[in-house]
């Protein structure tokens, strides 16, 4: 992945210890960043206080206003049940914003625990873990994710878990290289050398080291999490209806698809838009750190 | 570089068998299966109980799990996979012609991506920063921001619905097209990308430069100097992206209706058949494993510098 061709010198070196403060000050000078962290920051604040923005009740089932075009009362229209769906859309974002968070937490969260302890353990901890992960990752992703839905049944927390325990290998290997790389380094040998034990070495000098290269990975993990989460619950076998997650709709929307395309249209841009806007702040945070890449 | 595929080959059989191993466990852990699952609610719990004690005897279900295992390890190698609960055919007769269906919808799509993305990677690099380079960029960035399902039924929307031109189910070649060139388009993105970022690297090489000043005409430069040297970074991500492109089928399966795996798995799952679920997954991952170990063979033809004598 990119993620491991990041980190090259940069005309302005980043000092250690600060690094991610100088990586957000070098990101809010990138276009492309700024577009990305406003859209992202609305979709957030919108997962936040949605309840209070929603016109209707995204639940609210009316049979009469069926499958109504966008209009001035419903501005994205209504679907098959006639429910709005500016109001089901809106609520989305609350899905959206769990699944970034549940499925990265859970890959991100295991993944550093056994990239440190590989990186950093003894020969056969290191072998133990990632031969697990060399097996982990000769599955498929989307077989990987069948394997977990088929465990837990379909539902949008089986998905979640399952699209972040997908995730974890390509975590731990990435923190594994860079504890690698930095283990030998001269102020982890300082810190050695002065008595620290190595549950400080590891958290205290050699975690804050790999953090910057964590941050970059998952703007890319995330877009990849929320797609598949969304396609899982496309194919049923994540979020299921009711449920205003923006995958799911676009499944209940697909049948009227001949008469009625804004039941699908509204759903999809905005699982197109949030990820798109991942992307860009992704983009910007790879330009950052290896300028080799970024355009002129 | 016979013994280099056989150790590569060695190496692959703790996989193999890590994958055995998980899968069924997986099996073990699941809380209903699917014989419960089959006549629940139809018929009254005391019939319901026999049918399914005689249903799981049948079935071995009520056996310790490493006789189970070994039953399932023996039965995969001599080619059985076990027998659908749900349809009582063997798993892999189940299989069987939608693999190939699978097959031949991948292999269709990754023609169309390694097209379309490396000749857009290598217009981009090669003019980089006019116009062509930000549409590519830009547009591969929307690829890579869109969802398959979405993209999928937005072809069929405008290719079918609107413009009428093909019909929303076809039959014959022309119903290998919208799925093919749905699927590769898609993957295409992310190749274009990596295409244009390893040409830029090298169009910036010293030998390049060098190669243009004794006056190798531009076509030569780019096809026969800096694309080869490219291409190491497209096989690595193409070995990336199969597993991706795989995920993507079973979408685009379930979207146009092409009787392929993926279709199979979501119903299996469904159905809570999970011999046929355990057989996708294993065929799958040792399909997967393959492909991989192809790659990195072809790594070799491709980069004669590497040298995998040392291991």
């Amino acid at each position: 992945m990119s993620a491991t061709t990041i980190g090259t010198a940069t005309d302005e070196a980043p000092p250690r210890a600060t690094g991610l403060r100088w990586l957000g000050r070098q990101l809010l000078r990138q276009p492309q960043a700024q577009l990305g962290v406003t859209a992202l920051l609305i979709i957030f604040v919108c997962a936040v206080i949605a309840p209070a923005l929603v016109p209707y009740d995204p639940l609210q089932v009316d049979a009469i206003h069926r499958l109504l075009p966008p209009s001035a009362a419903h501005w994205f229209g209504t679907d098959e049940l006639g429910r709005d769906l500016f109001s089901r859309v809106l609520t989305g974002t609350r899905y959206f914003a769990l699944v970034c968070l549940v499925s990265v937490s859970i890959s991100a969260g295991f993944g550093i625990l056994l990239g440190l302890l590989a990186g950093a353990g003894a020969y056969w901890t290191d072998m133990a873990i990632m031969r697990v992960m060399d097996i982990v990752l000769a599955f498929p992703f989307i077989l990987l994710i069948l394997a977990v839905v088929a465990i837990l049944g379909p539902s949008l927390w089986t998905a979640m878990i399952a699209v972040g325990i997908a995730g974890i290998p390509n975590y731990a290997r990435l923190v594994r290289g860079q504890v690698l790389a930095v283990k030998h380094e001269d102020y982890v040998e300082a810190m050695r050398a002065i008595g620290a034990g190595p549950l400080r070495i590891l958290f205290g000098t050699v975690f804050p080291n790999v953090i910057s290269q964590i941050v970059v990975y998952t703007s890319f993990a995330m877009p990849v999490a929320v797609l598949s989460a969304s396609a899982l619950s496309f194919l049923g076998l994540g979020a299921q209806p009711p449920l205003p997650e923006w995958g799911a709709m676009v499944v209940g929307g697909r049948t009227f698809i001949r008469t009625s395309w804004w039941v699908v249209a509204s759903p999809g841009l905005a699982i197109f838009l949030a990820v798109f806007s991942c992307n860009l702040l992704g983009n910007a945070l790879r330009d950052v750190l290896d300028p080799r890449s970024a355009p002129k | 570089m016979l013994g280099y595929i056989l150790r590569r080959l060695a190496l692959t059989v703790p996989v193999i068998i890590g994958i055995l191993l998980v899968t069924f466990v997986i099996k073990s852990l699941i809380p209903t299966d699917a014989v419960t699952a089959m006549f629940q609610g139809q018929v009254t719990e005391q019939e319901a109980k026999v049918a399914i004690d005689a249903m799981r005897h049948q079935f071995g279900l009520d056996q310790p799990w490493y006789i189970q295992f070994g039953h399932y390890v023996t039965g995969v190698v001599q080619g059985d996979f076990g027998t659908s609960v749900r349809t009582r055919r063997p798993v892999l007769d189940e299989i069987g012609f939608r693999y190939l269906n699978t097959l031949e919808l991948t292999f269709a799509a990754l023609l169309v991506a390694l097209v379309v993305g490396v000749l857009s990677g290598i217009i981009a690099a090669y003019r980089r920063d006019s116009w062509m380079d930000v549409t590519a960029t830009t547009v591969s960035l929307f690829g890579i921001s869109m969802p398959a399902f979405f993209f999928g039924l937005l072809v069929i929307m405008v290719f079918s619905v609107w413009l009428k031109w093909l019909p929303v189910m076809p039959r014959g070649w022309t119903a290998l097209l919208l799925p093919a060139a749905t699927l590769g388009l898609i993957e295409a993105a992310p190749l274009a990308r990596v295409t244009r970022s390893a040409m830029l690297e090298i169009l910036g090489r010293d030998y390049m430069r060098a190669a243009r000043a004794k006056g190798v005409p531009e076509r030569a430069l780019l096809f026969r100097h800096a694309l080869p040297n490219a291409l190491l970074a497209v096989a690595t991500i193409v070995g990336l992206q199969i597993g991706h492109l795989i995920g993507g089928a079973f979408i685009i399966e379930v979207i146009f209706g092409w009787r392929g795996v993926g279709e199979l798995a979501v119903r299996a799952i469904e159905w809570r058949d999970f011999a046929i679920t355990q057989g996708i997954i294993l065929i799958g991952s040792a399909t997967f494993v393959t492909i991989n170990l192809v790659i990195d063979v072809l790594y070799t033809w491709i980069d004669p510098r590497i040298d995998y004598s040392a291991g």
